[in-house]
């Protein structure tokens, strides 16, 4: 039998729904499975309801399944929110002091999960951890692994060995009470070495590996944790990551930063893009490479928060004004945001232009196990720089010369024999403001001219499923995992379906668009917003249009099941 | 060893006798007695007539956006130490758009000399109010008087200075003395310039403030003292003080980075097999 497990942890903020989420994840992962897991949380620091689901099978997974195996409730609300998702054969484990809404239809296994937390560590507020072993034990998984994990996340000292007893307590709990009552039998399949982690990390750990020097960010949910990923690595990693007064500053920090020299990036989400729109064309002019990391929520204005969104592609396409080149990529994966980032910082050095990374909620925050990151494949390529010693030699030098690939070589400030200047008026050669016709026109045709080879860099879209379909869903971004198993899906169940993805998407890779999308007869934009903004773009720059849309935008993510509902409701 | 030749840019497009000629002049010969070469120098500069001053110099040069001086300057001096780092920009520019950007700067001691060209007018968008105008200042836009002034050397104190002082572009020597100064500040060096507009700006004329300015350091004034600063910045209108109105010794904004103790960012090598170690951390 396959083993796929679908488990949710579900609570008020403040009750460590992540923490035990994300433990009970790395301990699963620790024993070979993959792990896909997403999370839900309300803008509150305090109260409200929260979860965290993972997902635990025997083979790689992309996306969340909507029937839980397994309720950890930590409260009452989370048993009425989630209780009719529930599988045929799914339990609650809950406290049976504090929750009382079980009712009888409903296999449950109540534990004194509090009252154990004080017995094993004197500290009722590790009733999560308890319910963690408790768990695992109905799951009949190995307790060291569980316990090595809650003692890595909880730290090695005091604090890590009361977990440790609180989730043995748990787990050994369940094994007197509730002898032989296994919800599945998930023993470890074998030594994992794969990571553990979510989107936002695996920007982080791209742009790091792609030497990013200089980060100056505002919080804003849903990128808030790449900087302070990175902010906790600084001192160590020689790179300096600054939160200044706003975003305005921060885009305009990254821009002197990248002008100096080096490899520099901003993160924030549409309403934090919103106020950098201006610097972004200040980059567009004056040929800054910048990376702008945008993890989308749902807008507008302040929107919802803490939950995704896909509505800020066209945005992020036409931000700013005038005309000028841009690259944004859109990763699909947990593992595809990694490269995203390390492409990201290639490309802008290359081309000497702004790149963005059109990231979301979901994805940020979303886990996943993933073969660690082959740093020997990571190149690179800073573009034309030129050394010192040549600009030292020559003394001459034009920020801006005029070239056929568009493409100005670039020295840096303080080298020898060049002085550097830009504009962000229209300027000439030598980077002076200038206002003539000529001049202007020249240097249009030269900024636009770098897209001819930026065009050769973009990948033109993942495909999957069988070539010939009835039915082809488009989509981008990440939505991948949930588009792939739909497509699995809805093939076992009779359908024809086959998927056209993008996760990289402008410059617009329009031919291989055109190619994939050959010979297809009905096609269903699938987008995590409310107008079909990549299917206005496919239309635009291909002549495709959609015969069909299924569109979310209620600030959650698709589920594959979702998707084949909906599909199905489209063909009956 | 750097001479005034050197600096030679571009013929300016301002109005002749325009307060800004006396400051271009100032900034070149202050790098000049300073001994910088034009290679160290970064030039970053807003919009408005101050942000086009670079241009009419020989140096490193970003100009950038209206108001969005400061983070631009910051985010090159934090990327590459070594270089001179001079923000120009207007009173419009530093004061208005990028107030917010100007208090912040201040707070961090950025070690960067911002020299603000102040005509107490928009000039080049042609004769609006600035937020540093007179009280009762008419334009074509406030036509009944602009509101109360921004005391913008009060602001820079209370926001955490460390170099505040204002010059007059009717006094050129004084003018070069007072950037070396700021230049050899350690940490954000604020210089707001009096510059008579010719065009727009018939009241506040070279006349004008020739009968009001005065020397603090031909007072025995000391600029050391906060609260004896945050009061001589009180002083308009009959009587104007330039010179240096406070000062302290602060650790800058990059002294304060362990990343910068090894030097300049733009030095140090990319080598993605460093990330190693952190990929082990997430098996």
């Amino acid at each position: 039998m396959p083993v796929d497990v679908n488990l949710m942890v579900g609570g008020e903020a403040g009750q460590g729904v992540q923490a035990a989420g994300y433990v009970m994840a790395k301990a699963l992962a620790r024993g070979g499975y993959y792990i896909f897991a997403d999370q839900d949380y309300e803008s509150r620091v305090r109260g409200g309801h929260n979860f965290f689901r993972i997902r635990a099978a025997d083979r790689e997974i992309g996306a969340i399944s909507e029937a839980l195996d397994v309720l950890v409730a930590f409260n009452g609300e989370s048993v009425d929110l989630h209780k009719k998702e529930l599988a045929d054969k799914g339990v609650v484990v809950f406290d049976k002091d504090k929750v009382k809404n079980i009712d009888g239809s409903i296999n449950h296994f109540g534990v004194p999960l509090e009252q154990l937390a004080e017995d094993a560590a004197k500290n009722k507020i590790m009733s999560n951890v308890v319910a963690l072993g408790v768990t695992m034990s109905l799951l009949d998984y190995d307790l060291d692994l569980l316990s090595n994990a809650v003692s890595e996340h909880f730290d090695a000292g005091d604090a890590g060995k009361a977990n440790v007893a609180a989730a043995t307590a748990g787990y050994q709990y369940a094994r007197a009470n509730f002898k032989g009552d296994f919800i599945a039998h998930l023993s470890p399949i074998g030594q994992s070495k794969r990571m553990l982690l979510d989107g936002n990390e695996a920007i982080a750990l791209g742009a790091m590996a792609a030497g990013c020097k200089f980060v100056a960010a505002y919080p804003m949910t849903p990128s808030t944790s790449i900087m302070e990923y990175m902010a906790a690595k600084a001192d160590d990693f020689d790179l300096v990551v600054v939160q200044p007064e706003d975003e305005i500053a921060a885009i305009n920090m990254i821009i002197g930063a990248a002008f100096a020299g080096v490899r520099a990036m901003t993160v924030t989400s549409g309403g934090g893009f919103c106020l950098m729109v201006e610097g972004l064309g200040l980059a567009g002019m004056t040929e800054t490479p910048i990376v702008v990391v945008e993890g989308q929520r749902a807008g507008p204005a302040i929107g919802l928060p803490t939950r995704t969104e896909q509505g800020d592609l066209e945005f992020v396409l036409h931000a700013s004004h005038g005309e000028f080149p841009r690259a944004v990529l859109a990763p699909a994966t947990v593992q595809d945001a990694f490269w995203t980032a390390v492409k990201a910082f290639n490309l802008a050095e290359e081309y000497q232009m702004p790149v963005i990374i059109l990231n979301d909620q979901y994805l940020a925050s979303c886990y996943a196990t993933v073969e660690p990151f082959d740093l020997s494949r990571v190149e690179i390529k800073r573009g034309q720089l030129l050394p010192e010693s040549e600009t030292a030699r020559s003394g001459e030098y034009r920020r801006y010369e005029i070239t056929p690939s568009g493409i100005s070589p670039r020295a840096l400030p303080l080298q020898q024999g060049a002085l550097v200047v830009s504009d962000s008026d229209e300027h000439d050669q030598e980077g002076h403001l200038i206002e003539d016709a000529e001049t202007r026109t020249a240097m249009m045709l030269k900024r636009l001219r770098k897209l001819e080879g930026l065009r050769k860099e973009i990948a033109g879209p993942m495909t999957y499923g069988p070539a010939q379909a009835e039915m082809t869903l488009i989509g981008w971004g990440s939505t991948y995992g949930a588009l792939k198993e739909a497509v699995d899906l809805s093939n076992r169940d009779g359908l024809k379906v086959n998927l056209v993805h993008l996760n990289e998407i402008w410059p617009f890779p329009a031919e291989a668009v055109t190619r994939a999308l050959q010979g297809t007869k009905i096609r269903y934009a699938v987008e995590n917003n409310a107008t079909a903004q990549l299917a206005h773009l496919l239309r635009a720059e291909t002549g495709y249009q959609v015969t069909g849309k299924i569109l979310k935008f209620d600030g959650r993510p698709f589920s594959p099941d979702h998707i084949v509902r909906e599909l199905k409701k489209e063909v009956a | 060893m750097a001479k005034i030749s050197d600096y030679a840019g571009k013929p300016p497009a301002w109005c002749p006798g325009c307060g800004n000629f006396a400051i271009l002049t100032a900034v070149k010969r202050a790098l000049v007695e300073l001994d910088i070469e034009p290679y160290r120098v970064l030039m970053v500069s807003g919009i408005g007539q101050a942000g086009k001053l670079p241009h009419y110099t020989r140096c490193n040069v970003l100009n950038v956006l209206h108001g969005r001086t400061l983070p631009a300057a910051a985010g090159a001096k934090i990327a590459n130490p070594e270089l001179t780092v001079i923000a120009v920009g207007g009173d419009g520019d530093g004061y208005g758009e990028g107030g917010n950007h100007f208090l912040h700067s201040l707070r961090r001691n950025h070690d960067i000399t911002y020299l603000v060209h102040n005509n107490q007018v928009y000039a080049l968008t042609k004769g609006q109010a600035s937020p540093t105008s007179d009280l009762g200042f008419v334009t074509k836009t406030t036509p009944h008087g602009a509101w109360m002034p921004l005391n913008s050397l009060a602001v820079a104190i209370a926001a955490g200075g460390s170099f505040v002082a204002r010059g007059f572009a009717g006094d050129v020597d004084h003018l070069v003395g007072l950037i070396k100064k700021g230049m050899q500040h350690r940490g954000f060096a604020l210089i707001d310039i009096l510059q008579p507009c010719v065009s727009f700006n018939h009241k506040n004329t070279y006349a004008w403030y020739r009968e009001r300015v005065y020397k603090l350091e031909d007072t025995g004034y000391d600029p050391g003292n906060r609260l004896a600063a945050f009061e001589k910045s009180q002083e308009w209108g009959d009587r104007i003080p330039t010179g240096v109105i406070y000062r302290e010794d602060r650790a800058t904004f990059e002294e304060q980075i362990p990343a910068l103790k090894k030097g300049s960012l733009v030095k140090q090598k990319i080598d993605p097999r460093q990330v190693e170690v952190l990929i082990q951390e997430f098996l």
